[in-house]
């Protein structure tokens, strides 16, 4: 990695500068991840008296227990359900008003600000809209028949953390696709109309490849926050219920440790999430190296 | 657009202004319910119209909270969600504008071993390590304090990067004129670098804070002192009764809202600047 070609001689300064960041950065992240790291392969007992170690029994038992495969499968549903729709709406808007010329950024405007919101509270203002009881949309389903019960019902509860996840994502999905789409060429499009292309035709043949680029970063980012960021939507919400339902993996990792006081479990969960960020960066930095493209 | 079709943009706007419609939908009806008493929200069907109770209800979730759910006045939250936010931005962008002027402007042992230190951080978000870091905030006794709450989140390797991004574009003859003209490391960085960073650091100021500001998970096991609650993770407390007072919790979700939205309407800009700068 660089330098400047002319650099400040420094035997203490540069320590110096770089300690608080390096010692916040050791303490509360490569300690804690060690001491996970570390407590993955003990097994406590019941009153926390004695640990023994136990190497991978940890691992093996989480793969073996039938709560954790369902946690597993649940938070691939999650991820994928929020990253699909809040992707495809973000780019239908973002498509929309990239047609726009006086009202462009009125409308970027009204559509961004979500990003804002917490998503604990996302999740609380979802929660109130779809309440069995006094919510609003629930009221309108039954109008349709359909007896919408998040609290008993796993999938209405899994619809719910998606909805909430989504909403608070469609923004920044959306200035991103914006940005990919002002930097397509004007002439590629107008060349295509010339020769008789719908805007509907010229969509998925010239702008939605030319914007791959962007749709695989998005991708990576939009998993990366339905697996790590969402904890918040999950816990103000229904809890990781009903039923396990929404106990996706990074709520289980919480659950374990902090209600169930299983330790060595939750940490072999731990390490087993790192593995997953590693691997997530790694994909998100090499696309930075080389963007996709045709 | 190429063509003039007067159908296509009037869906256009019809796409446009039902994609507002559903965006806003939610905080439309949070505002509405937190102008109507209780009893008037639990009659059976949500009212669309404000009601009569607004002023009673934020009045009420200010100054004195929801102590049977262990909820402290907003007004207290708020304040303490502001310490937070700003001690975590604050803390953020100083450390990193000093580790990446070192990283660029030093030569010296171990510089890429610290890189890397520090470019880890991007791979452990605090929740996947949430118990042994609670662990070690127990040890230095920082549970409830606003430094229990602040430090351990002060690292960043993004805003590291982005300094150093920026640092690298700046021209080598700023130094060589500042060197030959006497000054110091420490010189050079207060009266160059930083005038010339000034923009980088408000846009990453505008990210930070609504990232610091927006903190559940720490604040929700780090405080059990409600003098440390802050409003986001305070707001869940409300909810997880039996019956909640939703005029009440409603009220306090717009409250907790509001300072980072207005954060991003008033400097859009910085906040796009910041947005997309920070993933690259």
């Amino acid at each position: 990695m660089q330098t400047k070609r002319m650099t400040y001689p420094g035997r203490f300064l540069p320590y110096a500068l770089l300690a608080p960041q390096v010692i916040v950065t050791l303490i509360f992240f490569i300690w804690p991840a060690g001491q996970a790291l570390y407590q993955s392969l003990l097994r406590e007992d019941a009153f926390g008296l004695r640990s023994t170690f136990v190497g991978l029994e940890n691992f093996a038992r989480l793969f073996r227990d039938g709560s954790y495969v369902n946690s597993l499968s649940v938070t691939v549903v999650f991820a994928v359900g929020t990253t699909l729709l809040s992707m495809t709406v973000a780019l239908l808007l973002a498509s929309t008003v990239n047609r726009m010329i006086r009202s462009r950024s009125t409308y970027t405007t009204l559509l961004v600000w979500p990003y804002a919101i917490a998503p604990a509270l996302a999740g609380v203002l979802w929660w109130f809209i779809f309440n069995p009881s006094i919510g609003i949309v629930p009221y309108m389903l039954e109008m349709v028949g359909y007896q919408w019960n998040h609290r008993n019902s796993g999938s209405d509860a899994m619809l719910l953390v998606i909805f909430a996840a989504a909403w608070k994502q469609i923004s920044y999905n959306f200035l991103f696709f914006l940005a990919g789409l002002q930097s397509i060429p004007q002439s590629l499009i107008e060349a295509a109309s010339i020769d008789g292309a719908s805007p509907i035709k010229r969509f998925w043949t010239i702008i939605f490849p030319l914007l791959t680029p962007t749709t695989f970063f998005l991708l990576v980012v939009n998993v990366v926050y339905a697996m790590f960021d969402t904890f918040a939507i999950i816990h103000a919400t229904t809890a990781g219920g009903p039923a396990q339902a929404t106990n996706i993996l990074v709520y289980k990792v919480y659950a374990d440790g902090f209600v169930g006081l299983n330790l060595g479990s939750s940490a072999a969960q731990s390490v087993i999430l790192m593995v997953i960020v590693v691997a997530l960066t790694m994909i998100q930095f090499r696309f930075i190296e080389r963007r996709v493209n045709y | 657009m190429v063509e003039n079709r007067p159908w296509a943009n009037l869906i256009a706007h019809i796409v446009l202004i039902s994609g507002v419609a559903l965006v806003a939908f939610p905080v439309y009806v949070a505002i509405i319910a937190s102008t109507h008493s209780l009893s008037g929200l639990l009659q059976g069907t949500l009212p669309l119209l404000p009601g009569g109770h607004g002023i009673e209800n934020y009045t009420r979730m200010w100054q004195s909270g929801v102590s049977n759910a262990g909820a402290p006045p907003a007004a207290l939250m708020l304040w303490n969600s502001f310490i937070m936010a700003m001690a975590i931005t604050v803390g953020k962008l100083s450390i990193s504008l000093l580790s990446a002027f070192a990283i660029v402007y030093f030569r010296f042992r171990f510089r890429m071993f610290f890189f890397w230190v520090i470019f880890v951080t991007l791979m452990l978000p605090v929740e996947v390590r949430i118990i042994p870091t609670f662990q070690v905030v127990a040890d230095l006794n920082m549970l409830n304090s606003f430094a229990g709450l602040s430090i351990p989140l002060i690292a960043s390797a993004t805003a590291t990067f982005l300094f150093r991004q920026f640092f690298m574009t700046i021209p080598e003859e700023m130094l060589e004129a500042a060197r030959v003209d006497g000054a110091g490391p420490l010189k050079f960085f207060k009266d160059i670098l930083m005038p010339l960073s000034v923009t980088n650091i408000a846009a990453l100021f505008v990210i930070m804070f609504i990232y610091g500001w927006n903190q559940y998970l720490w604040p929700l096991i780090i405080t059990t002192d409600p003098d440390y609650y802050t409003i986001v993770m305070g707001i869940q407390r409300m909810t997880s009764e039996e019956n909640p007072q939703w005029q009440l919790v409603m009220a306090a979700v717009v409250m907790a809202a509001l300072p980072p939205v207005l954060v991003i309407l008033f400097m859009q800009r910085l906040f796009v600047k910041g947005l997309t700068e920070t993933e690259k």
